[in-house]
């Protein structure tokens, strides 16, 4: 929007464009040339620690524990560790495919052609299951690791893919009741919402794995795992629910009119008019929240599974290793950032592409 | 035709009953389990357990405490913490978003270049991992005997930061704390009824009363409440292994304010961005065509404008940054979430105490929105020019 006009494109010359943004007054270049020399510093203190007085390679142990430098070559050891937790060793190359699955079936779900509820729910359900037939296997020649022995990136993409895929379809149901027309179903429903969504998820996470046992006959206990993710998804739906009734609430009344002067029944209203529209224009902050769900799944930790943030502090636990801590969260971080990071800017590309559609 | 409508009421009457009475009813059902389980194990339900000594150790405390004291007090400990907490960080990161927020919208390249590199970095790292982080940073700090304190007041070392303190009973802090809030309040209730009528003069010279009574107040309550015999201001100083005197801020404490200080930042600055954004460009040209300066333009037009357009946003932030002191848990920060799970663990009374947890929660967290919902009522824009 900068270069709107003809002669602005002329001005967008390099000196220019240096002189209009960093120059442009006294103060400009006062602050431009002290934010340069800071970061240029810290750049290269960094530049310093992570590569130049760094090892990389195992065998250099000791020599790490003297160095000022990072200490990759805890990495270069644990990877695995970090990445896979305590699955047994010749079967990690399966997690790794697993890993790759959940990814896959997520870039997949960017593509437009999918966005149809058929068309995404056969992709989730396809990915999951592979996903799941290939972590815990006991068939197809596989042979079966049970979750109890799932860890690392796995483990944190599981809880997350399980927690969206229940999350979704419940927050539509906890959307649709908060709606309803009938006053006790949707005040009850607007009540518990709130609620849940006033409690930290931690708590709600602890309650799940550790309190609820007692409140359930035992046949209904489940793998603490599940109940976790039961709970994460019912949080998660919670919030999910609040984006989509936003959504529902930004269309226009004449269109859920029209459909009833059409005499359709709710089922088709709801299904063909309303959240096609709804989750249209919900889409931004609903790749947001899926962002937020997938940093926080690393909460966990503290209800003590061993998901990649847990078992990065593994790697680095024992005593061999323990100097080395801070590579093993860098790590740890950068393995996030990757994937927070492209979500995050993915929604951003799909709000701008949105917008230009309704201009 | 009245038959078909009494039928729907009845049917719609019918169905509401049975989604209420079924989600009573469910957890009804699940009370009584917990009950029959934990009178199966032994324990007596109730409250009657918050008067029990817990005989277990808190780290950290604002009010006394020892392994003798009740339930209710251990409690309270991790309430205040918890509480303390929120009051140390949210401040700090509005501090930091705000600043962060002005550098990504000043116009220069550089300052929203590195900006937009605060943001990216901590906003896309899980809160958790950056608290862990910042803890073993903290941990890895020298150890006392080999640190000289920074100007002779501040010392960076492992076993905790020490910085100069007053010797002043933690009581009469906390009451200082509360005249000022009282001063906060009255000066928001005053700003919406008295204020808003009265004319500029006046309201100065009240507002400089008012504050000038507070500032005596509490500087009073301070003095009465120091501790006898002890110079008013202590300074950390090297005393064999460790330190003496002054105040020792713990790692756990100082990682948790620094984590959620940054990440809340890198979010708070993304809502005070979009707030300077959705700033019309004429209120800036007009302010130029008035002839204000530069700094005048941003304090008196654009900031007041920008948070008045984004503290609805803003208000959803804190309450959620607050959720974000529980995971304090994670380096055995006694927090609220930290002493209720311990107290589940060492009574076993989990009903009471996962309810008097969501309780807690329920309470701060509406009395937050509360009180900053009020805060917003009473700085919103009256007429019409800034609807959005």
């Amino acid at each position: 929007m900068n270069a709107s006009s003809p002669a602005e494109i002329s001005r967008q010359s390099l000196p220019n464009v240096l002189k209009d943004r960093y120059f442009a007054t006294r103060i400009d270049t006062v602050v431009t040339l002290t934010f340069g020399a800071v970061s240029l510093w810290l750049l290269w203190s960094f530049f310093e620690w992570a590569v130049l007085h760094a090892y990389f390679d195992p065998a250099n142990r000791d020599a790490c524990v003297q160095s000022e430098g990072a200490c990759w070559a805890v990495v270069t050891a644990r990877w695995r560790i970090v990445l896979f937790g305590l699955y047994p060793f010749e079967e990690q190359w399966r997690s790794a495919l697993a890993c790759l699955a959940i990814v896959v079936t997520t870039v997949l779900s960017c593509l437009p052609w999918f966005w149809s509820a058929l068309r995404l729910a056969l992709l989730w359900v396809v990915g999951f299951a592979a996903f799941y037939i290939l972590m815990r296997g006991g068939m197809l020649g596989l042979e079966l690791v049970s979750e109890r022995d799932w860890g690392g990136l796995a483990l944190t993409l599981f809880i997350f893919a399980a927690v969206v895929l229940l999350g979704m379809p419940l927050s539509i149901v906890f959307a649709l009741l908060r709606r309803s027309e009938l006053p006790w179903i949707s005040r009850t429903m607007g009540f518990l919402i709130d609620t849940i969504r006033s409690l930290p998820l931690l708590t709600i996470m602890f309650a799940f794995a550790v309190v609820l046992p007692f409140a359930t006959p035992d046949w209904m206990n489940g793998q603490q795992l599940y109940r976790v993710i039961v709970g994460y998804a019912i949080f998660f739906a919670c919030y999910q629910a609040e984006i989509i009734r936003g959504g529902i609430q930004s269309l226009p009344a004449g269109q859920e009119e029209a459909a009833k002067a059409l005499g359709l029944r709710y089922w088709y209203r709801v299904g063909y008019i309303v959240l096609p529209q709804a989750f249209r224009n919900a889409l931004p902050p609903t790749i947001n929240q899926v962002v937020i769900t997938f940093k926080e799944t690393s909460l966990v930790t503290i209800i003590g599974f061993f998901d990649i943030l847990a078992s990065g502090r593994a790697a680095s636990g024992t005593g061999e290793w323990s100097f080395a801590t801070i590579e093993v969260y860098v790590f740890v971080a950068l393995i996030f950032f990757v994937f927070v990071f492209s979500l995050s800017r993915y929604g951003a590309y799909l709000e701008r592409r949105l917008r230009v559609g309704t201009r | 035709m009245s038959a078909i409508l009494k039928n729907r009421r009845i049917r719609d009457k019918l169905v509401q009953m049975l989604f209420v009475g079924g989600l009573v009813l469910l957890v009804l059902l699940m009370v009584l389990t917990a009950r029959s389980n934990l009178a199966a194990q032994g324990l007596t339900s109730g409250f009657g357990f918050l008067e029990r000594t817990t005989g277990w150790r808190i780290s950290f405390s604002l009010i006394d405490y020892s392994t003798s004291s009740t339930y209710a007090r251990a409690i309270l400990v991790g309430l205040l913490n918890s509480l303390f907490l929120g009051a140390l960080s949210l401040p700090i990161a509005t501090v930091i978003g705000i600043a962060v927020g002005v550098m990504r919208t000043s116009g220069n390249g550089m300052a929203e270049l590195i900006g937009a590199i605060y943001v990216e970095i901590f906003r896309n790292v899980p809160l958790i991992l950056q608290l862990f982080f910042w803890y073993a940073i903290l941990l890895a700090l020298p150890s006392p005997r080999n640190v000289e304190p920074i100007l002779g007041s501040v010392a960076l070392t492992g076993r905790g930061i020490y910085i100069p303190g007053l010797n002043v009973s933690g009581g009469s802090v906390l009451v200082a704390v509360m005249i000022l809030l009282a001063g906060i309040a009255v000066a928001l209730w005053a700003g919406k009824t008295r204020w808003a009528r009265a004319d500029r003069a006046r309201v100065r010279f009240e507002k400089r009363i008012l504050w000038a009574i507070v500032a005596a107040l509490g500087v009073v309550t301070l003095w009465l409440g120091r501790i006898p015999d002890t110079p008013l201001l202590t300074l950390p100083e090297a005393r064999g292994l460790n330190f003496d005197g002054g105040i020792r801020v713990s790692p756990e404490l100082m990682a948790c304010v620094i984590a959620i200080s940054i990440y809340g930042g890198a979010y708070i600055a993304e809502i005070i961005r979009s707030g300077f954004n959705a700033v019309p460009k004429g209120m800036k040209e007009a302010g130029h065509a008035l002839g204000l300066s530069g700094l005048q333009i941003f304090s008196r037009i654009r900031l007041p404008l920008a948070i008045r357009i984004v503290m609805p946003t803003l208000i959803n932030q804190y309450v959620w940054l607050f959720k974000a002191t529980t995971i304090g848990i994670a380096i055995s920060f006694t927090d609220f979430f930290m002493v209720i799970s311990t107290s589940i663990n060492q009574s076993g009374q989990t009903l009471e105490l996962i309810g008097i947890l969501m309780g807690g929660f329920l309470i701060i967290n509406y009395t937050l929105a509360w009180v900053l919902n009020r805060v917003n009522d009473a700085i919103a824009l009256r007429g019409t020019q800034l609807r959005m």
